[in-house]
């Protein structure tokens, strides 16, 4: 069941989770017990904002800046916040 | 950014241990007769690795790219250097898990592991009754978990329960995760037994019935439904009553790296069952040659050394023809599919023990638990009646 995200949420790397960047497979990756997801650079990035203090707004305005050659990206950001919400990867403020 | 695949990484092979179990004792207080130790691991209780040779290994392995840590065993608490290890671990930026039965871990060590940097405990739980608890385990132990489960909640880990499933507790599962929610689990692992080691040697007597373990998944996904998130439930299934096998540690020498308690290196926890291998031993190799050059973590990796009917599969993919160990301990042949398979001309092995299990005289014999005493005797070549049906010691 998809969950609604709203621009003025905060979200945090959830409890029991850790995020963080490996030099080894070069990428982002999301440890926990009994399993692990690495994560796309556009997935990586996203969660690399999600610090208990962004709000989404936040964190869109500045991939949206970070990122201006690919358009509007806010729906892809949803989308992201949507499945790792699913997966409880991060948890609401 | 427009092709976000939710933002995971697409499941590419990329042979790399992104998994490292430390089975760093073969020692331990309890006796369950499902372990999927090495029967004969009574040879192997002598010559540990040192404290000093454990955090070389974590640390090579950590170059390698590795991740997830399991300490585990034996029961890793008869080591007094757990301590030393976890810190060792968290300063590696390793995801580590402390694999145990709850014997052992005291307040005082529980606070040096979260001190230092450990990440979850697995503890495992067998039953809601203490009878069958002390039973399938051979001790006296179900008061201990219990009140072990409350110290690890209390000090803010994530509860991971394991429970291996089997005919004794089968029937209880709905009032096991009614137990596991309780004590507040934030994972459960229903783990339908595999049959190696100990299992495989006990297997008419620990086998349940399809009906059961039909029954024990659509209870499984019931409370799921129930409790969502705030629970996660894995059921691991059983594989002789599927038609395909598993893909076993995801393919041999791809993610998984097993160091033993002597500092032997294998792609799975059984793999020394198998024949003709000589698995290196950190002590005298580098841990990057025996991950990618060595000859037995290439024997088995992708699908060159695979028979018909493999070979010509179409599903050859999906479990890259299952297990090697369950091959070679029912066939007799390490390069056979794996009997699960109903492809495979050794199916009749499977089916055969299936109905075995059945039969309430091979159900009455004693089950052989896990006790130096009985590796003793098994590598002596006792207990010949309760082997015949392998091709070697499981």
């Amino acid at each position: 069941m998809t969950q609604k995200i709203n621009n003025a949420d905060v979200y945090k790397i959830a409890a029991h989770h850790r995020f963080q960047w490996e030099e080894a497979q070069n990428c982002y990756v999301i440890l926990f017990p009994e399993g692990m997801v690495k994560l796309n650079p556009s997935g990586g990035e996203i969660l690399s904002l999600v610090n208990g203090e962004n709000s989404v707004a936040d964190i869109i305005s500045s991939l949206n800046e970070k990122f201006k050659d690919a358009g509007d990206i806010s729906n892809d950001i949803i989308s992201m916040f949507e499945f790792a919400l699913e997966k409880a990867w991060i948890t609401k403020i | 950014m427009a092709n976000l695949n939710n933002g995971v990484e697409s499941n590419v092979t990329q042979t790399q241990p992104l998994w490292l179990l430390a089975e760093i004792t073969y020692r331990c207080p309890l006796h369950c007769a499902f372990c999927y130790n090495p029967t004969d691991y009574a040879d192997y209780t002598k010559n540990e690795l040192s404290t000093d040779q454990w955090i070389k290994v974590l640390r090579d392995a950590r170059k390698m790219g590795a991740l997830q840590l399991g300490i585990s065993g034996g029961e890793p608490l008869l080591r007094d250097d757990i301590e030393d290890i976890v810190v060792e671990a968290n300063s590696l930026g390793y995801y580590s898990n402390l694999i145990t039965s709850g014997v052992g871990l005291t307040e005082k060590r529980i606070d040096a592991f979260k001190a230092g940097g450990l990440d979850h405990i697995q503890l495992s739980m067998h039953d809601i009754t203490e009878e069958i608890s002390n039973f399938v385990t051979d001790t006296s132990t179900f008061k201990l978990k219990q009140k072990v489960a409350a110290m690890i909640k209390d000090r803010g880990y994530p509860m991971v329960l394991n429970v291996v499933i089997h005919r004794y507790n089968i029937g209880h599962i709905k009032e096991i995760l009614e137990m596991a929610e309780a004590l507040g689990a934030d994972y459960v692992e229903l783990a339908n037994t595999q049959y190696y080691g100990w299992s495989l040697i006990n297997r008419n007597q620990l086998m349940p019935t399809k009906e059961q373990i039909d029954e024990a998944e659509k209870i499984t996904n019931e409370f799921r439904e129930y409790i969502g998130n705030k629970m996660k439930i894995f059921f691991v299934v059983p594989d002789y009553y599927a038609e395909r096998p598993k893909k076993c540690m995801n393919g041999w020498g791809e993610v998984f790296m097993i160091v033993t308690a002597n500092g032997d290196v294998l792609p799975c926890h059984s793999a020394r069952v198998l024949p003709d291998m000589n698995f290196p031993n950190v002590q005298n190799n580098n841990l990057n040659e025996i991950w990618y050059d060595s000859s037995s973590f290439n024997k088995y990796r992708g699908d060159e050394w695979m028979k018909e009917p493999c070979r010509s599969c179409s599903e050859k993919e999906n479990d890259l023809g299952g297990c090697r160990c369950q091959a070679f301990l029912l066939s007799g042949d390490a390069e056979a599919a794996d009997p699960i398979c109903t492809k495979s001309p050794h199916r009749h092995l499977i089916d055969q023990a299936l109905e075995d299990s059945k039969n309430e005289k091979l159900q009455a014999q004693p089950i052989i638990f896990r006790t130096d005493k009985n590796s003793k005797e098994l590598i002596n070549g006792e207990h010949k009646d309760r082997l015949k049906d392998f091709k070697a010691m499981p």
